[in-house]
């Protein structure tokens, strides 16, 4: 198999427009961040999808999944104090 | 040359915020905006931290475990908007550090609300429904600020404080319907909380030493005095619901204006407590110090920990 095959993993992060969070959008190979770049450009922004991109070699990137998520946010799921919901107020007091 | 760059670069700059485009931290801003919003997204920062005393003062005193929980749960969003916050300004160039170093030696200021002690159990009914109130008629002006870290942090505060002020208002609502005594605590709770919550807002449009340049790039989108406007209007009636007194008796409906009038603020004691010298200024500052210097040997351990781990991989290399 050629080379490429072990090339390393880059996650695209793209800001639509000014003012929003970059989203990930995809992923891609590269050999170095530069060419990461310019690869991104070339598969995610072809169609002026963005204004602003960040790779990120996956390698990079702890993430929580799998299994373990269901423990891993357990905590949070049985604080509904935390949601406006939560608290009933009269009806003359509705634009809280 | 340099000037004909610095022209064509202060023009981009300007179109932007004409056009309500966002700048973002790699585009080029001149010097005093990033200044401006340093001091005003620092400040903001500061505000969040030092907020977390007044109401961590009765976290375990809460007169529920209910209760309890919610006291928690919201002192610790405080903390985590105070994270957005420092996080955002960090993108301007400043350090966590130098921002600490500037609150703590005083020169950079924050929400002089928090220096008022919180007296009884109803000030924390006062303070979210109040003071987390006047914060977010505040900050959903902010969600449009021109910078785009700032806007996005006030997006993610304003989503995550829907419940800060309608626990402070539950909480209010029981004790202004309970007993003599704790409608007693309700009503000096909001007397004592009015007029610093309106002060929150800042001095006069006129006298505000920053708003005219603020204003003037989108760092402010509201003036002083229409966002406290804004805020009387929308809690008058509120007070009305609880059945307590107007703290204000001045505050009278002005059909011609399509507004509440109300009396003015003493801003004699807006510059003392804002100059150092309200009721708690010095124990709000002294308590921060002494909680980052107790947490001294986690940071420690943090660096212990990195060093560690540096060397074994240098020693699994070799």
């Amino acid at each position: 198999m050629p080379q490429q095959e072990h090339l390393a993993v880059y996650e695209v992060f793209v800001r639509s427009a000014r003012g929003l969070d970059h989203k990930h959008v995809g992923s891609l190979h590269a050999e170095s961040p530069e060419h990461a770049l310019m690869y991104a450009r070339d598969c995610y922004l072809r169609r002026s999808e963005g204004i602003s991109v960040w790779v990120v070699k996956a390698s990079d990137v702890t993430a929580s999944q799998g299994d373990d998520v269901a423990d891993f946010v357990e905590p949070m799921d049985d604080k509904d104090y935390r949601h406006a919901t939560h608290y009933v107020l009269p009806e003359s007091v509705k634009n809280m | 040359m340099r000037n004909t760059d610095e022209h064509a670069l202060q023009a981009e700059f300007d179109r932007r915020v004409a056009a309500e485009e966002k700048i973002e931290p790699t585009d080029w801003m001149p010097d005093d905006y990033r200044k401006n919003l340093i001091r005003q997204m620092s400040q903001h920062a500061h505000s969040e931290i030092i907020g977390m005393q007044p109401e961590g003062n009765w976290i375990t005193r809460a007169p529920s475990l209910r209760r309890k929980a919610i006291l928690l749960a919201k002192v610790q969003d405080e903390g985590g908007h105070g994270l957005y916050l420092y996080s955002a300004t960090e993108t301007l160039g400043i350090t966590r550090s130098e921002m600490i170093e500037a609150l703590q030696t005083r020169k950079a200021k924050y929400a002089s609300i928090f220096n008022y002690p919180t007296l009884t159990w109803a000030d924390i009914g006062a303070v979210g429904w109040l003071v987390d109130g006047a914060a977010i008629v505040n900050q959903i002006a902010l969600q449009r600020t021109s910078y785009g870290p700032y806007a996005r942090a006030m997006i993610r505060i304003c989503k995550e404080e829907s419940f800060h002020q309608r626990q402070g208002y539950e909480l209010m609502l029981e004790m202004a319907k309970g007993s003599p005594q704790q409608k007693q605590m309700a009503q000096d709770a909001l007397n004592r909380f009015w007029w610093p919550s309106l002060m929150m807002f800042g001095p006069h449009d006129g006298d505000s030493a920053h708003s005219s340049k603020s204003m003037q790039w989108k760092i402010k989108r509201e003036s002083n005095d229409t966002l406290r406007q804004r805020f009387i209007d929308q809690t008058v009636p509120q007070i009305e619901v609880l059945g307590l007194e107007m703290p204000d008796p001045e505050i009278k409906w002005n059909e011609t204006r399509g507004h509440y009038d109300s009396g003015e603020i003493n801003w004699d004691e807006f510059y003392k407590v804002i100059n150092g010298n309200g009721p708690c200024n010095h124990q709000r500052i002294k308590h921060h110090v002494k909680a980052h210097q107790d947490g001294e040997w986690v940071r420690e351990a943090v660096r212990a920990y990195r060093a560690k781990q540096a060397r074994k991989k240098d020693e699994r290399a070799a």
